[in-house]
C-alpha cells in the first residue's frame, strides 16, 4: 500500500456471516418483541386467554363426547377440546399476524429503509425473523400447555409418536404461517392500517378453521371452503395429537388424514416461498 | 468483492447529466458535480428542490431515468453489500418504534459492519452518554436525530451520505455535531451534507452546490458561490425621502460623488456586501424562475 493508504480502509477485515447476522437478529428481535405490550397480548398471551376464558364459561357442560354430546364416561373437559384449536391458532398468531403487521410497520416507520442502507443481507433480516417466530411460538406452546394441564387437568399426550406428530405439524404449520405471514406483509398500504387488514383475515380464518367453533358443526360448503385454507389442517393435526382417537370420527373423512394435512400445509408452505420472493422489497423504490 | 483502491485524482462520487423523472414531472434535470476523496461537500436548496431525490439516487435507494453515476467506483444500481459498508447513511427521516435502548442499537448494527468504531465511542462522540441505556422512543426528536447520525458513523464508513442531520438540535447539539464532522474529516472521510442551515454548510463545507428547481444553479467553494457578481455590493441612502439603492463595484467612489452631489451627508446611508444567505436566495429565486419559465 502506498503511504496515502487511508486508515478507514479496512482490507483485512471481512463482513460477518449471514448466518451469525441472523442470530444477531433473532436476539435483537425476540428482545424487541417482549418490549411490546400489545404483541404481547394479542399475539404472544391471546390462545391462553382464549383457552381460559372457553374453559371457564363452558366449565358448566360437564365432559362432552364425539360431536358435542355429553358423555360422562369417555368424553373430555372443555379445556381439553379447546386446547388442539388454540394450539393451532398460536402458530397463525405467530407467524402471520405477527409477521405480517411487524414487517408492515417496519416498512412503513423506516426500519426497512434504514437497514436497506447497511451491509446487512436480506437473509439475515428473515433468519431473525424466523428465530423471533420460533422462540416466541415455543414458549406460547410452552404456557399453553402447561396452564392446560395444571390449571385446568387437561391430560397430554404419552406416546412418542404423538409427539412425533406434534413437532412436524408444529413446525410446518410454523413455517407456513411465517411464510404467509411476510407475503401478507405487502397489502396493507402503510403501516398503521397494518392490523386493521391483518387482524380480521386471520380472526375469520380462525372461525371457520375449527379453532372457535367446533368444525363439524359448520355447514358442509364451509367446511370445504376452510378446508382449502392451512389453518384448518393445523387445528386437525393437533387434533390429532390432544384428542382421544375415538374423536376422529367427527372428521370429514372420519379420520385424521395426516397425510392430507401435511400435503395441503407444504402446498401452501411453497406457495408462501414464491410469493415472498415476488412480494418483498427491502424498499418502495421510487413511490 | 476486493477493496477497490481509487486513485486521489478519481472523484469518490461521479455524477454526469442525471436526471430523474417522476412520470412527466422531472425532479432533477441533468445535474453534473464530482466529489473527491476526503472533501466535504454540500448540496444546498429549498425544500422539493430535488436534494434528496438526488442524494438517495446515490445511495441506491432510488433508480435514475438517465445519466451516470459512480460511486466509490460502483454504479449504485448495482451496489453490493461490500459496497454498502463502505457507506454511512443518515436518511431526512425515520419514526422507528425504538424499543430498544441506544446502546443496544448502536452494538446491534455495529455488528453489520467489517470494521465498526467503538459504540461507547460513537455514543459520546454524538452526546448521549447519559442516555445511553435509554429506549430510544423515549428521546427527544433531536436526540433521536443524534442516534441516526451515531448509526451513520458506526460502520467507519469512507463516504458519509448526511441529509439534513441537525433538524432538531439545539445550539449545543450542533456544535458538537460540527466538531464531530471536524473529526471525521480529519480521519479522512468524505462526505456529502445537504442542510438548511447556511452558516453550516459555510463552517463544515469545503465545496457547494445549490440546486433549484431540478437544477445546479451554482457550485464552488462556499466563498465563491453565485460568482463575483452575487457579491457586489449595495450602496441604499434616501433622498427626498425616496429609498434609493445602487450595486456597484465602487461603493467609496460612488459614496464620494453623493456627498458632493448632494453636498451634505446622505440620509440612512449605508453600503453592504451580500452574505451568504442573500446570494443563496437570490440563486435558489433564479433557479425556480428558470424552471417556471422552461
Amino acid at each position: 500500500m502506498s503511504t496515502t493508504a487511508l486508515p478507514l480502509r479496512a482490507v483485512a477485515a471481512r463482513r460477518p456471516s449471514a448466518l451469525r447476522l441472523g442470530l444477531s437478529r433473532a436476539a435483537y428481535e425476540i428482545r424487541s418483541y417482549f418490549r411490546l405490550g400489545d404483541t404481547l397480548f394479542f399475539t404472544f398471551l391471546f390462545p391462553v386467554v382464549m383457552l381460559a376464558i372457553f374453559s371457564v364459561a363452558f366449565s358448566g357442560a360437564g365432559l362432552v363426547g364425539v360431536n358435542g354430546q355429553p358423555d360422562p364416561v369417555n368424553g373430555i373437559s372443555m379445556a381439553h377440546s379447546y386446547l388442539p384449536g388454540m394450539a393451532a391458532a398460536g402458530l397463525l398468531l405467530s407467524g402471520v399476524q405477527n409477521l405480517a403487521i411487524d414487517i408492515a410497520m417496519e416498512k412503513g416507520d423506516g426500519t426497512l429503509k434504514r437497514l436497506a442502507g447497511t451491509p446487512l443481507p436480506v437473509l439475515s433480516y428473515f433468519l431473525g425473523k424466523f428465530g423471533q417466530v420460533l422462540v416466541t411460538s415455543l414458549l406460547q406452546l410452552a404456557l399453553l400447555l402447561a396452564v392446560a394441564r395444571i390449571l385446568f387437568g387437561v391430560p397430554l399426550p404419552t406416546a412418542p409418536e404423538k409427539w412425533v406428530t406434534f413437532a412436524w405439524v408444529y413446525l410446518l404449520g410454523l413455517g407456513t404461517s411465517a411464510v404467509l405471514g411476510i407475503a401478507l406483509s405487502g397489502v396493507p398500504r402503510s403501516g398503521k392500517s397494518a392490523s386493521a387488514v391483518i387482524i380480521p383475515i386471520v380472526l375469520v380464518l380462525q372461525f371457520v378453521s375449527g379453532v372457535y367453533v367446533t368444525f363439524a358443526a359448520l355447514p358442509d360448503w364451509l367446511q370445504n371452503l376452510a378446508s382449502v385454507f392451512p389453518l384448518k389442517w393445523m387445528a386437525q393435526g393437533m387434533r390429532s395429537v390432544f384428542l382421544p382417537d375415538a374423536f376422529a370420527a367427527q372428521e370429514q373423512t372420519g379420520t385424521w388424514d395426516l397425510g392430507t394435512t401435511a400435503l395441503v400445509l407444504g402446498v401452501w408452505l411453497v406457495a408462501g416461498l414464491i410469493a415472498c420472493r415476488f412480494a418483498f422489497r427491502w424498499i418502495r423504490k421510487d413511490s | 468483492m476486493v477493496a477497490m483502491d481509487i486513485p486521489r485524482s478519481e472523484p469518490v462520487v461521479r455524477v454526469r447529466d442525471l436526471v430523474k423523472r417522476y412520470g412527466t414531472r422531472e425532479a432533477v434535470r441533468g445535474i453534473d458535480f464530482d466529489i473527491f476523496r476526503g472533501e466535504t461537500f454540500a448540496l444546498l436548496g429549498p425544500n422539493g428542490a430535488g436534494k434528496s431525490t438526488t442524494i438517495e439516487i446515490l445511495e441506491g435507494y432510488r433508480e435514475r431515468t438517465s445519466g451516470s453515476v459512480s460511486v466509490l467506483g460502483v454504479d449504485p444500481h448495482e451496489g453490493d453489500l461490500d459496497w454498502k459498508a463502505r457507506l454511512g447513511i443518515v436518511l431526512q427521516s425515520t419514526g422507528e418504534s425504538g424499543n430498544v435502548t441506544v446502546r443496544e442499537q448502536l452494538t446491534h448494527f455495529a455488528g453489520f459492519y467489517p470494521a465498526p468504531r467503538d459504540v461507547d465511542e460513537v455514543i459520546a462522540s454524538v452526546g448521549l452518554e447519559e442516555k445511553a441505556t435509554t429506549r430510544i422512543k423515549a428521546l427527544s426528536g433531536g436526540q433521536r436525530r443524534r442516534v441516526d447520525v451515531a448509526l451513520g458513523i458506526i460502520g467507519r464508513p469512507e463516504l458519509l451520505f448526511l441529509d439534513e442531520p441537525t433538524t432538531g438540535f439545539d445550539p449545543e447539539a450542533r456544535r458538537r455535531f460540527r466538531e464531530l464532522i471536524r473529526r471525521l474529516q480529519g480521519e479522512g472521510t468524505t462526505i456529502l451534507l445537504t442542510t438548511h442551515y447556511l452558516d453550516e454548510a459555510a463552517q463544515l463545507s469545503d465545496r457547494a452546490a445549490v440546486i433549484a428547481g431540478g437544477a445546479i444553479v451554482a457550485s464552488g467553494a462556499i466563498a465563491e458561490l453565485g460568482g463575483e457578481d452575487a457579491r457586489t455590493p449595495t450602496v441604499r441612502w434616501t433622498e427626498r425621502g425616496e429609498r434609493r439603492q445602487l450595486r456597484t463595484e465602487t461603493p467609496g467612489a460612488v459614496v464620494s460623488e453623493l456627498v458632493r452631489r448632494l453636498g451634505h451627508e446622505p440620509e440612512d446611508l449605508e453600503v453592504a456586501r451580500p452574505t451568504l444567505e442573500d446570494v443563496y436566495l437570490e440563486l435558489v429565486a433564479a433557479g425556480s424562475a428558470t424552471e417556471v419559465s422552461s
